[in-house]
This record gives C-alpha cells, structure tokens and sequence, in this order.
C-alpha cells in the first residue's frame, strides 16, 4: 500500500461472511480475506480528475457497450460538473465497467458484495432512506465514520459491488424471531434486489461506488 | 453485454419470491380447457394501447369480437401522498396513485407489458400479476432498475379480475407501501350491462406514528410483522371516497364494483352497509352468488359486486371487521339519489316513551279497541306519505283530511287501494296526483279495517266504520279473480 492509498482507504481485517441468500441450505459462509476499502465514497471532483486523464471515458466518447445514455448525465458538460454536481458529493450515473476503470486507475477494484457487506456490517442504517425516492441533487459526503472509519455506507447512495446480482440463492427465510433483525434483513434484501436489477452498462442516479485494494495489515 | 447471465438473476429472484410465498398462485394449476374459442389463435389486428385508469374511474370494456394485441404502459414512480389529513407517506406507486393503475384486456388479449420504473427511484421494482398463468407471474420478465423500462408479453387465457404487485425483495413492504392494482380480463361475453363501474381496493398501511399522528409517517417493521396495520383504506388513503370524492348513482342504477384487496396481510369483509349485493363473484371466479350481505376478500384476491339501489340515501362501503371502518380509516361511500320510498323503508315515524316496565301479561290482540290498532296501523304505515295528521304532502301524496275523494268513494274501492295500490292520477280537493301508491296486502283484515276507520273519522272527517269483515270480502274477491 503506498501512503497515498493509506490516506484514501482503511483496512477491513477479514472473516467469515454469512450470505442471507445461500445457494443451498448447506453452503458455508465466504471467507473474506483482509483488504482495504476506500473510507468515502468516490466524489464527482475525483472523477472529473480521471475522466480529463482518461478521455475514452468522457461521456461524449464512451463505448455504449459500456455505458447507458445516462451515463454522467447531470454534468453540465463532458468536462464540467455544473449545478446539479456537487464536487464533493458521490459521483453517480456511472456504470460499472467506468467504475472498474476508475480503481484500476488508482490502483484497485471494486470490492466484493461479501467485502461490501461485511465492512458495513454493524454500521447504524436507517429504512427511511430506502423508502424514499433519490433526490435530484446528490448530497455532499460527510456522514458519521464507522468504528473502522469508513463513511457513508449507508443513507447516501448505492455502491457498485464487483459481482454484483451474483447471488445464486436457492431459500433464505422472510421470517425471523426479531423485528430490529427483520428490518436489518429488510434492508439487506433491498441491497441485494437492488444489486440484481443492474447490468454492467447501467447508470443510476443513486449509484456510486468506492474501491477496494488488496492487502494486509500496514 | 451483460455481466450476470439472466438465467442467473431468474433464479435469485424467483428463489426470493418463492421463499416469501407460501400459498402463492404460482404453484402449478390443473390443465383447464380454456372455453373461449378464439383464446389461442394469434391477434393478427394493429397494437392497440391500453387505456389506463385511475380509481375509482374504470376504462371502457373493449367491444371487440377478436382477442388484439394490446399495450400496456405501467410506470413506477415512488411519490409523497396523504394518508389523511396532515399525514404523508412515501408511497411507492404503478402510475403514481394507490391503487394501480385499472388495466381492462379481453380473455384472449396478448398484453405486452411496458414497465417503466422512473429514474427518480430508489429502488428496482416489477410485477406479479396474478392473470398470467406462468412462473412468477411476469416478475422475473418484468425486473427492472431505476431509470429503466422492461417489457414482456403475456397471454390472458383466462377471465376473472386480477391482482397485480410487485414482487421485488422485501416484497411484503413494496405491498405495504401501494404497489398493487386490478387487471381485469372480460371473458368474450362480458359482465353483462352496468350503469356504473367503479374501482375499488383496499390495503393496509403500517406507520411509524399512530393513527393520525401528523408529518411524514416512516413504515414500521414491528407492526408489519405483527399484523397489526395503524391505518386500512380503499383507494390509498383514508377518505378517498368520501363526502365531495364518493361514488354517485341513482336508485334503480345497476353498480358494480371491481374490488381488490391489496393486503398485504389482512383478509377484507367487504360490506355496504344498508345494501345487499344483487349479484358477488366471489374471489372473482366465474360463478355468482347472489343476495349477499358481506363478502370475503382475501389478500391478493379480488371480488366483482353489483348492487342496485331503490332507497336513496349514503351507503357506506366498509371493511366489516369494524375497527378497521371506525380507527383505521376503512369507509368509503355511495351517495344514491332519487324519490324517497317510505313503502321500502321509512324514517322514523314516532318516537315512544318507554320506562322500562313491560306489562305483567301482554295483552291479547283481540282485547285492543278497534280504533286503537287502527290508529297504531296508520302510524306505522300510512303516515309515512300521508303524514301524521292526514295533511299529505302538496303535489305529493294526497291528503286524507276533510278529503273529497275519501268522502265520495265507496268503502269497497277504497279497501282496494289499500290492498292492491293505486296508481294515480287520482283527483283530491282539486289536485291531481300522479304517484304510486304500494299495496299492502300483508296487512290484516283488521289492521286495514282499523287504519280506514281512523281515517274516516279524524280531522274532520265524519265517515262510517270500515269491519275487518268488509275487508275479508273485498281481498277474497279480488283474491279470487284469474
């Protein structure tokens, strides 16, 4: 890791990741290796930064294979974030293969759906945020860090996973013995549903990403 | 290019709804010839787009002799709407309103689907609908991002009235939070004629604050789970149908409702109160019951009601577990306009003091003096049109009081009306009158008798008894005729 990744990312240790969807009732957990996430979200600042190093993803010269005709849509232009971008807020309306690119570039990936979850894991979320429709300007990022010091998993926009909609699920109860774990499950559900309506060429107006890298303890 | 094949993604989903879905519709059904002929030959006419309704309003049934290839253009859109007086809730929507849109196919119909789900969602949404015959009922097919539309086909073999919902994990809380609505496939023949159609649907809704509590109400797990709503309602919120939004007819109007229960849990006894449903296809399934006071509408399931109405007056549609109507916000209303019919039903005639004492032995009815049973027979059943002291109603019901008519007609004739109606115009005092008096034959001999006695001998009038025998011999004879 070199210190400028340090600065951006924290280290998630390891451990075993319970799907709530297993592919059979006798699947084991996913055992998650130790990695580094990025502590925000992706901003439309850094983006701007990447997409003038990388022209090939301009919204204006971007393969439509890779990218929807929603793609950076409420820039003000190819090259300028404009009224309706904060500088400072996720970027969105970005699609995967961009999302890919974008880590590659700064030397990462995205992270797993089990990384995903399991650096969330335990990080307070609340359903209003899923009840209610995206609004037309993205916030800026500046929620509370979580014990690892990770900000705004939850309650600001959609991540892009790596194997996102990957979940090959064959059961998984609706029912559980608590409500507060029903809700938590509930929200999880809308996760996963949500992850599983995506192609990779999709762009979003409440889906970012950060990026994950590989790697031990510093 | 595609990232995750879509088999894949069929599988996450259905596995989904599957393990939230014990008793779904989706479990194999029993090989039924379909009885419309023309169910599997191919539409070969031009699409034709699906007029889409709002509730309560219903589109125009399709008068088309041939099954078509129609277009249906659903969008989702997750908005902000009333409950009820200052309370909001974010409701999730097919066409912006709670219900759904009202889709109306013929059996037959291929009915391609176009789900739109706004690009201001947050979340994926589809729909279950319950007339495909089909895994998952078109929820795999029609699962569809933020910011994307999704279409697919289907083929309505089958009449009856349908739910559709959406089946998106969690799918009990995309239900909770409005997404259901009505498709209605009419079999070739139709439903027969109606005066008015409307659409009807109920639902819960679980909210953070109680009943009426003010703002923006969050949905509350702990309540959904238990079953235990804060607020049921027909059409999306409480008072949708009510007062200046209430449905209208009038008397002698045939009314039918297609009626839907979105649940996502509780089980409706749809019920008018004061009415009596004509005809019910219970479940909505082919076969009609008639005369019935309250029906079962299952969650997800739907019913087809009609009524007529011959008193005019506010009925109120509820949900009969009471509660629900008087706390929960469950009443909707039919307001029917046209004469009133007191021989149907009256107001209340006379209001007696009653002390709680009955009397040691009930008196026989033969120890009653005659006028007595006479005067009580024309309070009961008389003065609802003639009024209390014989004055009638000018241009209305005639007068008994110092009557011209009663005074020169023969006991005989008069004894007739009373059993057999009268049809006017008949002349009294110089006016002429134009109504419909109703028979009252179920009177005895010697409530008629009574009654005319009454009449011939109050406010003026001076005339002669009338005995139970002449009225014996006036309903035999007539009783004797071909």
């Amino acid at each position: 890791m070199s210190a400028a990744l340090v600065a951006l990312a924290v280290h998630v240790a390891g451990g075993a990741y319970h799907t709530p969807f297993p592919a059979s009732p006798g699947e084991r957990a996913t055992e998650v290796a130790a990695f580094w996430l990025d502590r925000e979200p992706v901003t439309n600042r850094e983006f701007l930064e990447f997409v003038a190093q990388h022209p090939e993803w301009r919204r204006d010269r971007v393969k439509p294979v890779l990218a929807d005709g929603r793609y950076l849509a409420s820039w003000a232009a190819p090259d300028a974030l404009g009224p309706r971008t904060r500088p400072h807020a996720p970027v969105v309306d970005v699609s995967w293969f961009a999302a890919r690119a974008f880590c590659a570039a700064r030397g990462g990936r995205l992270p797993t759906e089990a990384e995903w979850e399991l650096a969330a894991a335990g990080t307070p979320d609340e359903l209003a945020w899923y009840e209610a429709p995206a609004p037309d300007v993205v916030p800026d990022i500046g929620g509370a860090p979580n014990a690892a010091g990770l900000r705004d998993l939850h309650g600001l926009v959609w991540e892009w996973v790596e194997d996102f909609g990957a979940s090959m699920v064959a059961g998984g109860g609706c029912g559980t013995a608590s409500s507060s774990a029903a809700t938590a499950e509930y929200m999880t559900y809308m996760r996963f549903a949500f992850r599983s309506s995506l192609e990779g060429r999709f762009t979003i107006g409440s889906l970012g990403f950060r990026c994950a890298y590989d790697g031990g303890a510093p | 290019m595609q990232f995750v094949p879509a088999i894949m993604k069929a599988s996450w989903l259905l596995a989904v709804v599957a393990a939230c879905t014990t008793e779904s519709h989706e479990a194999p059904r029993p090989a039924v010839t379909v009885q419309a002929p023309d169910v599997t030959s191919t539409p070969t006419s031009r699409p034709i787009i699906a007029q889409l309704t709002s509730a309560p309003e219903v589109p125009q049934r399709a008068w088309r002799q041939h099954p078509a290839h129609v277009v249906v253009e659903l969008t989702v859109k997750e908005v902000v709407k009333p409950i009820a007086p200052g309370v909001t809730y974010t409701f999730w929507t097919y066409g912006g309103d709670v219900p759904g849109k009202f889709i109306r196919v013929r059996q037959g119909d291929e009915v391609e689907v176009h789900l739109k789900n706004d690009p201001s969602s947050k979340l994926p949404h589809n729909v279950d609908f319950h007339a495909v015959a089909g895994p998952g009922g078109g929820a795999v097919s029609t699962f569809t991002a933020p910011g994307h539309e999704s279409r697919f086909t289907f083929r309505a073999t089958r009449p009856g009235l349908y739910v559709y919902h959406c089946a998106t994990a969690p799918v009990p809380m995309h239900v909770a939070n409005g997404m259901y609505g009505l498709i209605l496939v009419d079999p070739p023949e139709g439903y027969g004629r109606a005066d008015h159609e409307y659409y009807v649907m109920q639902g819960e809704l679980y909210t953070a604050g109680k009943y009426h509590a003010p703002g923006l109400q969050t949905f509350d797990m702990d309540k959904g789970i238990d079953e235990r709503p804060t607020y049921v309602v027909f059409n999306g919120a409480e008072g949708s149908l009510v007062g200046d939004k209430a449905i209208h007819a009038k008397t002698g109007d045939r009314v039918r409702l297609y009626v839907g229960n979105g649940g996502p849990n509780l089980v409706s006894s749809f019920h008018v109160i004061g009415g009596i449903f004509d005809k019910v296809y219970p479940e909505a399934g082919l076969h009609p019951q008639e005369d019935v006071q309250t029906t079962l509408i299952p969650s997800g399931g739907a019913a087809i009601v009609e009524m007529t109405f011959d008193v005019p007056g506010t009925y109120s549609i509820v949900d009969h577990s009471l509660f629900r109507a008087f706390n929960q916000g469950a009443v909707a209303q039919i307001v029917v306009d046209g004469p009133s019919r007191n021989d149907l039903m009256t107001e209340k005639i006379t209001d007696l003091r009653y002390d709680g004492n009955e009397p040691a032995e009930a008196a026989p009815a033969a120890q009653v003096a005659d006028d007595d049973i006479g005067k009580a027979t024309f309070g009961r059943i008389c003065a609802a049109c003639h009024q209390p002291q014989g004055q009638g109603i000018p241009g209305t019901f005639p007068p008994l009081a110092k009557s011209d008519y009663l005074a020169s007609t023969a006991k005989a004739t008069l004894i007739g009306h009373v059993l057999h109606g009268l049809q006017g115009p008949v002349t009294v005092n110089g006016t002429t009158y134009t109504g419909q008096m109703p028979p009252m034959a179920f009177l005895s001999d010697d409530e008629i008798a009574g009654a005319l006695t009454f009449a011939r001998a109050s406010w003026g009038n001076q005339l002669d008894k009338v005995s139970p025998q002449e009225v014996g011999s006036v309903r035999g004879q007539t009783a004797s005729k071909p």
